[in-house]
């Protein structure tokens, strides 16, 4: 995004598809397995998921899409990068969720790394499912107190999925971990590759920072001690060796992504990039 | 009571629509017959989780995919269903999911066709689910109680899929040229595989006579057949397509549609698994399965040593 002078309605946008852009991109992950599921069961089990993640996304693409068409139109005109949605602004024309989701390149996702990494086995998916779900488990519950009805409320319908989330994927990374001799190698190695990508889920962006100010958004500092916690317990029942601290990877947060988002865009883009401006 | 009698039972509760239980006696032929076709119909439904799901990540809007998520997911439940009323009749879902996998067992072959476009997630929904829809009412009232409970079910929620595959193709012809275009492709590439699926003519399907006795089937082939064209053919004049088959011709001395002869060679061929896509589909299964085995062994490990611990704590208690 570039830069335009910050005011509450921006933060709020920025913030809203901070959100949106981390449950898109992990519920499209999670979809790859759709059909796929090492044992049926589970292969309904992680769809759900895939879907209460789109069905988040959506509630944050729709507020955002609101927020942004409020806009003055000087703030409007060059916010986003993409010149089709910028055409579309031009042309006066008020943006929707499909707009956000499929209209934006890489740059302007605000998802962090961690969602955006590939699912590799079920012990990857496992794990990045885990780390994710303890995180929007603390932050949807302080969320739920944001002065932003809109967003509270969001976070309120949200928490209850959250909380089925988390117990799926501690459960998982529990058996895997005290299961079979093989599935424990799996899970302490999915462990190690991934713990890199934690740091940035409590890196407070600019948009953070100035919502937690107004009352509006979650101290992500506050929420990182549960995190750590919940963690712990887990991955200690689960016979698994919590990785040493090490150099956190980061930049999703600012429109720096790894080389996956890049494939993913271009997959979940692909029809409005084919055949633009169509009703489906 | 002897064999004689039990048969006799069983054919009398036949006769009076009275269902059969999995505790009741059954003869081996009625046996066999389920396990084949309800085995059949839940590998259908899984291997039918594939096409569709190959658009979940291209899906055109957020609410499209949404809704193709939740209808592959609806494939898996309609697969659970279906493989438990099998194993009532004596068979584990290991050794149906080990049958669909060397080959032995069979799906429904309109999922050896590809999907090539967003259009196809129309077609499949309208044609597809509308033909199984067509198969499928009839089987809530099978003979076989544990099936015709599963199928009133999995009946709920196809006739939800049909609605949302016709929406799908009613809002691609209303559209661009382009989506016309799209939609006109996708009804001429799924018409006729799709009124393939409701079997082998009457007069080459040898399983039918006896399914009919036995009250697992209701209807014949051609019958249901017949159904699915006149139903569709009139669906698809109201959003402006056309029926890929120049033979097609409202017949006023049957009251229904003739229509063209249908390519049974090729039908038998994709049978035989030399379909565009019988060798994606079934490797595509094999490996999630495959790849899966180190996930289910760790479950039932720690399963086990949970339950282990579990009798310790109470011993020493």
């Amino acid at each position: 995004m570039t830069n335009q002078p910050i005011n509450k309605s921006t933060n709020q946008l920025i913030y809203a598809l901070q959100l949106a852009d981390n449950a898109l991109i992990l519920g499209h992950r999670i979809s790859e397995w759709c059909g796929h599921g090492p044992v049926l069961e589970q292969d309904i089990a992680i769809t759900n998921t895939a879907l209460d993640h789109l069905g988040q996304a959506r509630s944050f693409y729709q507020f955002a899409a609101n927020v942004f068409n409020a806009l003055p139109a000087d703030q409007k005109a060059n916010f986003f990068s993409s010149p089709v949605l910028q055409n579309k602004i031009a042309a006066g024309e008020n943006i929707d969720e499909d707009d956000l989701a499929y209209l934006r390149d890489g740059w302007d996702f605000r998802n962090v790394l961690l969602v955006e990494q590939p699912n590799k086995d079920w012990a990857f998916t496992v794990i990045r499912s885990f780390f994710y779900d303890a995180y929007n488990f603390y932050f949807y519950t302080e969320l739920q107190k944001s002065k932003v009805a809109e967003l509270a409320a969001i976070a309120e319908k949200s928490l209850k999925e959250v909380t089925y989330h988390l117990r799926w994927s501690s459960e998982w990374v529990i058996r895997l971990g005290d299961g079979t001799d093989e599935s424990h190698e799996r899970m302490q190695e999915a462990v190690n590759e991934r713990w890199a990508y934690t740091g940035e889920l409590f890196q407070m962006s600019e948009a953070d920072k100035a919502m937690l100010a107004e009352g509006m958004g979650v101290d992500l500092n506050g929420i990182k001690p549960l995190w750590e916690q919940r963690v712990a317990e887990v991955l200690q029942e689960a016979t698994i060796t919590m990785p040493a601290n090490t150099w956190m990877q980061e930049g999703g947060k600012e429109g720096r992504h790894s080389e996956h988002l890049g494939y993913i865009l271009a997959e979940l883009q692909f029809m409005q990039r084919a055949y633009p401006n169509m009703e489906w | 009571m002897t064999v004689h009698s039990f048969q006799e039972h069983f054919d009398e509760k036949i006769d009076n629509e009275v269902s059969i239980e999995p505790r009741d006696w059954m003869p081996d032929d009625y046996r066999k017959t389920l396990i084949r076709q309800i085995s059949q119909h839940a590998h259908s439904e899984i291997v039918g989780m594939l096409p569709e799901g190959n658009w979940i990540t291209r899906a055109p809007s957020l609410r499209r995919k949404a809704v193709l998520l939740a209808k592959v997911q609806d494939e898996g439940g309609h697969g659970l269903y279906l493989y438990s009323a099998a194993e009532t009749l004596g068979i584990t879902r290991d050794e149906m999911i080990e049958q669909l996998h060397s080959g032995k067992a069979k799906y429904s072959s309109i999922f050896n066709y590809p999907t090539l476009t967003w259009a196809d997630m129309g077609a499949i929904g309208w044609l597809v689910d509308g033909a199984a829809i067509m198969n499928q009412v009839p089987l809530c009232r099978t003979s076989y109680g544990p099936y015709a409970r599963a199928m009133v079910r999995v009946c709920k929620e196809e006739s939800f899929h049909q609605r949302q595959g016709f929406e799908i193709m009613m809002t691609l012809a209303n559209g661009t040229e382009v989506q016309k275009k799209l939609a006109q492709d996708a009804l001429n590439r799924w018409w006729w595989p799709s009124i393939m699926m409701f079997g082998p003519p009457d007069d080459d399907s040898p399983n039918t006579a006896q399914s009919m006795r036995w009250r697992i089937k209701r209807f014949t082939n051609d019958e249901l057949r017949q159904k699915f064209i006149d139903v569709t053919v009139e669906q698809a004049k109201l959003i402006g397509l056309t029926v890929p088959d120049p033979d097609l011709k409202w017949n006023e001395e049957t009251g229904h549609y003739d229509y063209g002869k249908i390519n049974w060679d090729e039908f038998w061929n994709v049978v035989k698994g030399n379909g565009p896509c019988n060798k994606e589909r079934l490797e595509t299964r094999r490996k999630a399965w495959e790849e899966g085995k180190w996930v289910r062994d760790a479950a039932l490990a720690y399963a086990e040593k949970r339950k282990a611990r579990k009798e310790k704590a109470t011993l020493a208690a």
